[in-house]
């Protein structure tokens, strides 16, 4: 029921599209049903009345009317207060797939070595698989020139004062960078266990990185993150013979957080279990692939942009 | 501190709604939040009173309902209360539980003058 008169088809939405009591049809209690519209000005009470319509003043939250006091009424709106970035994700999970994009999101704390992964992952790569990278970083453009090193695409983001990246930032980031069909893209999140876990980007998966000189008790620590991580890169570990790190009890505290939680141990300096996460790479590749490519005028559209994308910094609000 | 951003999007839904029903402000302010989602209730009491400033919910009190974490203990096949995920079940001491509520966010509801 529309708790501003009482019609039946009036509802305490708040979509854009439908919030709005510009026109709609309603009974009155006499039984004649019309429609009409009625535009008032933010900030006016929302009253209207028809001359011979019934006047209500049981409609607020009370059941009835004190003169003098005006009446609070409640608004029911029952919405996920991340629907809004959920929404924006859904697009960029839409527009990844319809090119064939498979898009991971690799989160971790700061210094896990997410970009020395990269820079290495996009290297063996090479002549298999497209890479390209957004960076999300609070400050500076390091990583993103690190990645175009390598000679791959890739676009800074800096946050400010934010500490994740938002499904609005990779909007934006995805116009500027337009990934090419069948690629793969790497968004690379800022460095923090904690916020990023909150936040669908339209990724397919969300891929965690922890280096074994961070402690091996992270996943009880953050669990959201390894809750929210379909694959766990245990990274450095030709540093092991070093470290006081149980791999096995690590592994353990992952899965108590995260049953399903797939996990590859590597190391990007030594190349050391690179192989299987370059072919867990390569098989969601392969599933996120377009399954009817559209041929010549695809692949000539996906040259005609190939060596523009130089990637600027993108500077979204703080959030 | 993401709880800024959390409370940004709040203030959005807020003044939304508010402004489509014509309200001249906001009294109050109803969150129900999951103790599996992610948000620390204090951090979230300061982002939205920072942020409330200029909306029409400049003097709306913050209400937030907490709900209990649930999930389904497949050992047990019963559901279990949480209070955190990787948390045991409380009567097997298993880790097999699928997480069944407990882990949303929303704005339920806000009282209009």
């Amino acid at each position: 029921m529309c708790m501003t008169c009482g019609c039946s088809t009036g509802t305490a939405r708040v979509d854009k599209a439908s919030s709005g009591h510009d026109g709609h049809t309603h009974t009155h209690a006499d039984g004649t049903t019309h429609s009409h519209g009625h535009e008032h000005l933010a900030g006016h009470p929302h009253e209207h009345l028809h001359a011979t319509g019934p006047l209500h003043f049981g409609n607020g939250p009370a059941g009835n009317s004190v003169p003098g006091m005006s009446q609070a009424r409640l608004v029911q709106i029952e919405r996920d207060i991340l629907s809004k970035n959920d929404s924006l994700a859904q697009r960029n999970r839409a527009a990844l797939a319809e090119s064939g994009v498979f898009a991971l999101n690799l989160v971790s704390s700061p210094g896990s070595g997410k970009t020395t992964l990269l820079v290495r992952t996009i290297e063996l790569l090479a002549g298999r698989l497209t890479v390209a990278v957004i960076e999300g970083d609070q400050q500076t453009t390091f990583d993103a020139d690190r990645i175009r090193a390598t000679g791959a695409p890739a676009l800074q983001i800096n946050t400010g004062k934010g500490c994740h990246l938002d499904a609005a930032m990779i909007e934006t980031a995805l116009s500027r960078l337009q990934p090419l069909p069948d690629s793969v893209l790497m968004i690379e999140n800022v460095g923090n266990l904690v916020c990023p876990a909150c936040f669908d980007l339209g990724e397919a998966h969300k891929v965690v990185v922890l280096s074994v000189t961070e402690g091996e008790d992270k996943p009880l620590k953050y669990p959201d993150m390894f809750y929210a991580s379909s694959l766990l890169l245990l990274n450095k570990i030709d540093l092991l013979p070093h470290l006081q790190f149980d791999v096995e009890r690590c592994l353990a505290y992952a899965r108590q957080v995260n049953p399903g939680i797939e996990v590859i141990q590597l190391s990007a300096t030594t190349g050391a279990g690179m192989d299987a996460w370059l072919a867990w790479i390569e098989r969601g590749a392969q599933a996120a692939r377009r399954q009817q490519p559209t041929g010549h005028q695809a692949h000539a559209h996906a040259s005609q942009r190939q060596g523009q994308v130089q990637g600027q910094a993108v500077a979204p609000n703080p959030a | 501190m993401h709880e800024m951003a959390l409370a940004e999007s709040v203030r959005e839904i807020v003044q939304e709604t508010a402004c489509a029903n014509g309200a001249r402000g906001v009294s109050t302010v109803r969150l129900e939040i999951g103790r599996l989602a992610q948000v620390e209730l204090d951090a979230m009491r300061f982002a939205f009173d920072v942020v409330k400033h200029g909306s029409l919910a400049e003097q709306a009190r913050l209400d937030i309902v907490e709900v209990d974490g649930t999930a389904w203990c497949m050992p047990c096949a019963t559901p279990v209360v949480i209070s955190q995920r990787g948390q045991a079940c409380p009567q097997c001491g298993s880790y097999q539980l699928q997480v069944t509520g407990g882990d949303r966010m929303r704005v339920m509801d806000i009282e209009i003058v």
